[in-house]
């Protein structure tokens, strides 16, 4: 896919996670729409996978550590053909499938660690980064993280023994949309200056626009194989990127859009999902 | 016991490339030969256990045989959450090694104690509880757990633990072992106690009470059978545990009575207290403290026997 259709398929997830928002008063609308465009660059461009494979020995691993971004995966995870589009008709459902988190993976193809619970993905991740060491495998594990997650120690933990370990196939992209649940994230714990903390822990670490497309696509198709350093991206990110009355603005952490928010979000975005 | 599983898990590593071990930097030499033989394969993750049990599960999802060794509190408690989410909720074939449970490490206060483990990681979906008695049962369930599919916990004693068993016994997870027959009553019980209550069924014989002594390896999945067998027979069935009576064995045992609708046999706990030990002493010492004495045992025993009139 070139660029113009990764950029329209993210507005085509924005909008579907919008509208899914609003009939299932899913949560977490902000925080998705901040990481659409790192989803859709790693699932479309960069990722080695084969959706009728997902479980195939030697696959790349994506894990969405903030879990809480799980209603955008699911889109992308039915648009790259993990599993039909119309299982996400039951989304929110008595006895469906989709949680507001991700599920254990063997609830649902393409879905590699249960998270939700903040702090887990990374360590997780670095666990089959070294499985793919002892195995001598050539895949990469990314794991997206939000800017709130790291004020959990358990990030820590796993970064630092990812630098002891010169593990080179685990990339860690941060999601950094500024905010957390109920504040800047950096005047909540001390995040700054996040970058060089990665490097601090002995990881390499670039600052990059998270929603520019062609970044995006470099970085998820990087190959990881001969370096001896994990690899951290400090994605600057918009919360509520992509809808004018919703970026940047926090109550979009929890609020969900009536019908009419809905419309307006989808005339913005261009798109009838 | 401690030697006995680096012994153990050096064999297994060397058998099956899927072990990798994991240590939360304890076992000073202890690993040596394991990381002789397979030095890719053995991790010192350092004083970061959440980690540690993250990266356990990862390895475990990708197809390796990961065990965990650290002292009980911080391979428990300490990374819960992780245990709860990474390795049971997914699934993961890990292995949880806790050194020097119960009251292992007395002398070293109540941070090192862990009298609340079996309580806690029993109550969790998928996961498979052991206890082993000496260094044989370890042995044996320690290869037990590497052909689950699921997460095991384990948790196991630190050196010079006597020996119950003079060659290796029939085992399978979820069954318990018969150390010793009896006719007059029986004392089930979990982990390295053992020993105090093959103790206690000695002086129970010099009285003429003779009680049969089971080993109960499994925590969970609970060896119903044999529970519904000693509860029909016996007039009084103990269980004795280096753990409170909270929630542990003991607890497991009451809860399945209860359902059952109760028993021909009276359930006596054998624990520590709800309480963390306000003094320091040897694992001697504390056992003592609770009761946890071949001589205490003995003597409840032979009193709720002698008061139910039989």
């Amino acid at each position: 896919m070139n660029i113009d259709e990764l950029q329209s398929l993210a507005r085509t997830v924005r909008a579907r996670v919008i509208s899914t928002s609003s009939r299932t008063q899913t949560p977490h609308l902000g925080s998705c729409l901040s990481c659409v465009d790192i989803l859709v660059a790693a699932y479309f461009h960069g990722l080695h996978l084969e959706p009728k494979k997902p479980r195939d020995a030697d696959r790349d691993r994506f894990i969405l550590s903030k879990g809480h971004g799980a209603p955008a995966l699911f889109q992308v995870l039915a648009m790259r053909g993990f599993y039909p589009e119309s299982l996400l008709d039951s989304y929110g459902e008595d006895g469906g499938l989709f949680a507001e988190h991700p599920p254990a993976p063997k609830h649902l193809p393409g879905i590699e660690a249960a998270t939700g619970s903040l702090g887990h993905g990374l360590p997780m991740g670095l666990g089959m980064a070294l499985a793919a060491r002892i195995q001598k495998r050539d895949y990469r594990v990314i794991a997206l993280l939000s800017d709130g997650e790291c004020n959990e120690g358990s990030v820590w933990e796993a970064a630092m023994m990812a630098g002891a370990q010169k593990i080179g196939n685990l990339m860690v992209v941060v999601d950094f949309n500024k905010w957390q649940a109920t504040g800047r994230s950096e005047d909540i714990l001390a995040l700054s200056p996040l970058a060089d903390k990665w490097r601090a822990f002995g990881w390499d670490a670039t600052e990059i626009d998270g929603h520019d497309m062609r970044a995006l696509m470099e970085i998820m198709s990087r190959p990881l194989r001969n370096r001896d350093k994990p690899l951290a991206f400090i994605a600057h990110t918009v919360k509520g990127k992509g809808v004018s009355f919703m970026e940047d603005d926090n109550n979009w952490h929890y609020r969900i859009p009536n019908d009419e928010e809905v419309l307006r979000a989808h005339r913005e975005l261009g798109v009838t999902p | 016991m401690r030697n006995a599983f680096a012994d153990e898990i050096t064999k297994l590593g060397m058998a099956d490339p899927r072990v990798v071990l994991l240590s939360g930097d304890i076992g000073n030499k202890l690993f040596d030969k394991f990381k002789q033989h397979n030095e890719e394969r053995f991790f010192n993750c350092g004083v970061a256990e959440a980690n540690m049990m993250g990266v356990a599960a990862g390895m475990a999802l990708s197809g390796q045989r990961p065990v965990i060794y650290t002292i009980t509190p911080f391979t428990t408690t300490r990374c819960y959450e992780q245990i709860r989410v990474d390795a049971c909720y997914h699934n993961a074939p890990v292995i949880i090694v806790g050194t020097g449970s119960g009251l292992s490490y007395a002398e070293l206060g109540p941070t090192h104690h862990s009298c609340e483990d079996l309580a806690i990681m029993r109550v969790l979906p998928n996961l498979t509880v052991l206890a082993p008695a000496d260094e044989v049962e370890l042995r044996l369930c320690l290869r037990a757990a590497l052909e689950l599919d699921g997460p095991t916990y384990m948790r196991i004693g630190k050196k010079g633990e006597p020996v119950n068993h003079s060659t290796p016994p029939a085992f399978a997870i979820g069954r318990a072992i018969t150390v010793r027959d009896g006719t007059d009553a029986c004392l089930i019980s979990t982990g390295t106690v053992l020993a105090v209550a093959t103790g206690a069924a000695d002086i129970l014989a010099a009285q003429g009470i003779r009680a049969r002594v089971e080993s109960f390896h499994t925590v969970k999945p609970l060896d119903q059978d044999t529970l519904s067998e000693v509860f029909e027979r016996f007039a009084v069935v103990g269980v004795v545990e280096e753990h409170s009576r909270i929630g542990g064995l003991g607890g497991a045992v009451a809860e399945w009575l209860a359902a059952r609708g109760g028993a021909r046999g009276r359930l006596v706990s054998f624990g520590t207290s709800d309480e963390f030990m306000p003094e320091i002493g040897s694992q001697h010492y504390a056992r003592a403290r609770y009761g946890l004495t071949a001589k205490n045992i003995a003597g409840k025993l032979a009193d709720v026997l002698h008061h139910s009139g039989l």
